[in-house]
């Protein structure tokens, strides 16, 4: 084997061998997914649950919205209570021709959007026994949105995270340890240059990136989950590998300047959880603070995940590659050139 | 085979290397002597290639190893002070990866292991060897792509006896294969035991240079005999024809003399000889001597 080869091949079998390392890598970011796969699975916004007495036109019709979840109780006063109490926004009893509303006010938007509903409601069924001719008429269909589910941001979020982490805590933990135990020193002694000792490793990461993803995505598909891939999914795989060597670079400049492992992980944690959160991974930064969208945009991680996802959940084209792929190359570049300022092959 | 001439390296105001002037031919077993902080790491470092001198000139082969000379670092092999191997790699494995990046056959892999006496744990990950296994199989990972010369580190330091006798015979067996070795130790006996020429260091200079049977021959000092207290009155002792001293302390009594034949000769027909110890000269003296103090491990 070349030299290149077989210290790829060191640095796999070091990784798989390596139960807390490969406990970090894959069942850490799986364990949120499977969370909060499960979490967000019943998808969408919650119906507004109201208490119903008595039955008639109007409670059929409420019903038949399909925004209201109906309980029904036997008398009003145990519905009323509960809307004292709290437990419920609403309950509307029909008896005879009156329908009495009583609403919490503690809620304001709940109370509203009941009132409306109802009132609604009782318009309709009025205009519908009178017999009348409506005036106006609401023409209303159904249209499908591009707000994706759940799982389809969780998946590529999850596996940007992981991957990011894995290759950071990679490269830093490698250049650390190899400095402190001189194994930098005794590479250094053999006739190979820098390039093939870190370009090897990176092989590596690359390597055990690649399974990350594939394992994330696989789990994501299963029916419990109901990951969907859009058709140009594969194309994420060139923003994938980016990514890793963005992430490669962070961990060379936080192992060019750390002493020991523990710092390394300090460093490593205290740049990578910050960013997850400021890059949308762990949820969708549509509702952040606009300070936040801002600072996300020069965030590596952000750019990597939402290139991911242009593909693998979006369907974009080839075009969503140019911007994100430049991003991390410039970021990588920046990197390697902070790590060789940084770099010492000894502790001393 | 390495030459050096006024050799300096300094580390700020501090000295480490002093003008330092070695030659070590072919096939010799080479070994620097002294406490901490004498300059023998820094030494063979700058040899090595892996630190620029700061005056001075290096040859080895012929050439200059700094700066880097691929060239020569094919032609030598370099034990470091700790064990540097790759993570949960077995010894084996270890071996082929440092065989890889020298380019050559990992069918020597095997070979090596046998030399070193590690066959049996082949299949043992680095994590899981002992000190003394460990140090064993860095001197394999440096023999590896067979160079023809050795550097080694303190390969014995921390080591339990058995396991530096041990260490011992691998060195001989590397000697025995035509190899130049240099070696650091802090062990003054080991070097006695084991090498063709010591050089002792101390505070970044060389305090002598030869061959453990020259130096202390060097030194010209009094051989020391050893009695049981009460076996012989110290003015009888005095009167003993070639004896230079004669002292009673910490229950025993103590002899000095240059010409041991006959003061043996002659405490033989007068005293029990079961409770006589005699003590030569050691390298141990020599750096005493040369030091002027208590030799630190």
């Amino acid at each position: 084997m070349s030299a290149f080869s077989s210290l790829s091949s060191a640095a796999l079998k070091g990784f798989f061998r390596d139960k807390v390392a490969v406990f970090f890598s894959f069942a850490f970011p799986l364990m949120f997914i499977v969370i909060f796969g499960l979490i967000f699975s019943d998808a969408g916004t919650n119906k507004i649950e109201i208490g119903v007495v008595g039955e008639g036109p109007v409670i059929t019709a409420l019903d038949s919205t399909g925004a209201l979840e109906l309980t029904e109780f036997d008398n009003f006063q145990e519905a009323f209570q509960k809307v004292k109490d709290g437990d419920l926004p609403a309950v509307v009893a029909a008896e005879g021709n009156t329908v009495t509303l009583r609403y919490a006010a503690s809620d304001q938007t709940a109370a509203a959007t009941v009132r409306g509903i109802v009132a609604g409601v009782v318009n309709d069924v009025n205009l519908r026994s009178s017999g009348a001719t409506a005036t106006y008429r609401v023409q209303a269909q159904q249209v499908e949105d591009t707000t994706l589910k759940p799982i389809q941001f969780i998946v590529p979020g999850m596996m940007a995270w992981g991957v990011a982490l894995g290759a950071v805590f990679g490269s830093a933990f490698t250049l650390v340890s190899w400095r402190k135990k001189q194994v930098l020193r005794r590479l250094r002694s053999a006739p190979i240059n820098i390039f093939v000792i870190l370009g090897s490793r990176l092989v590596a990461t690359m390597m055990i990136g690649v399974v990350q993803a594939a394992v994330f995505i696989g789990v994501g598909t299963l029916p419990v989950f109901g990951l969907k891939l859009s058709g140009t999914w594969w194309m994420s795989l060139p923003i994938l590998l980016l990514g890793i060597v963005a992430f490669f670079a962070v961990g060379l400049v936080i192992g060019s300047f750390c002493k020991t492992e523990e710092a390394a992980s300090g460093v490593a944690n205290a740049v990578i959880v910050p960013m997850a959160f400021l890059s949308g991974v762990f949820f969708p930064l549509d509702g952040a603070p606009s300070w936040m969208q801002t600072v996300s945009k020069f965030m590596p991680l952000r750019h990597m995940n939402d290139g991911m996802s242009d593909f693998l959940v979006r369907g974009d084209g080839a075009q969503a590659l140019v911007s994100p792929s430049l991003i991390l190359v410039g970021f990588t570049v920046l990197m390697l050139l902070l790590a060789s300022k940084l770099f010492s092959w000894d502790a001393s | 085979m390495i030459k050096t001439n006024d050799l300096t390296k300094k580390f700020g105001s501090n000295i480490a290397v002093n003008q330092l002037n070695l030659d070590i031919p072919e096939g010799e077993f080479f070994c620097f002597l002294g406490p901490n902080g004498a300059g023998k790491t820094t030494t063979m470092e700058m040899v090595e290639g892996l630190r620029k001198p700061d005056g001075g000139t290096i040859k080895i082969f012929g050439e200059s190893p700094w700066p880097r000379n691929v060239g020569i670092l094919h032609r030598i092999g370099i034990q470091l002070q700790a064990s540097a191997f790759f993570d949960k790699l077995t010894s084996i494995e270890q071996l082929r990866t440092f065989a890889s990046l020298y380019d050559v056959k990992a069918g020597g892999a095997e070979e090596m292991l046998e030399l070193v006496g590690l066959s049996e744990k082949a299949g043992t990950r680095e994590d899981k060897l002992s000190g003394g296994q460990r140090q064993r199989l860095s001197i394999a990972c440096a023999l590896v792509h067979d160079p023809d010369i050795v550097f080694l580190d303190e390969p014995t330091s921390g080591l339990d006896p058995q396991a530096r006798r041990n260490l011992w015979d691998v060195l001989e067996s590397i000697r025995e294969r035509g190899k130049t070795i240099v070696y650091t130790t802090h062990y003054l006996e080991e070097a006695e035991e084991l090498c063709d020429r010591v050089a002792i260091m101390e505070s970044g200079r060389l305090l002598a240079l030869d061959t453990p049977a020259n130096l202390v021959e060097g030194l010209e000092a009094p051989t020391r005999v050893l009695l049981k207290h009460g076996v012989l009155a110290v003015e009888a002792a005095r009167r003993i024809a070639g004896v230079e001293t004669a002292s009673d302390e910490n229950d025993l009594l103590t002899i000095t003399t240059r010409s041991p034949g006959p003061v043996l000769a002659h405490l033989a027909e007068n005293v029990s000889l079961d409770t006589l110890q005699v003590r030569t000269t050691t390298l141990e003296d020599v750096f005493l001597h040369l030091t002027g103090r208590e030799y630190r491990e």
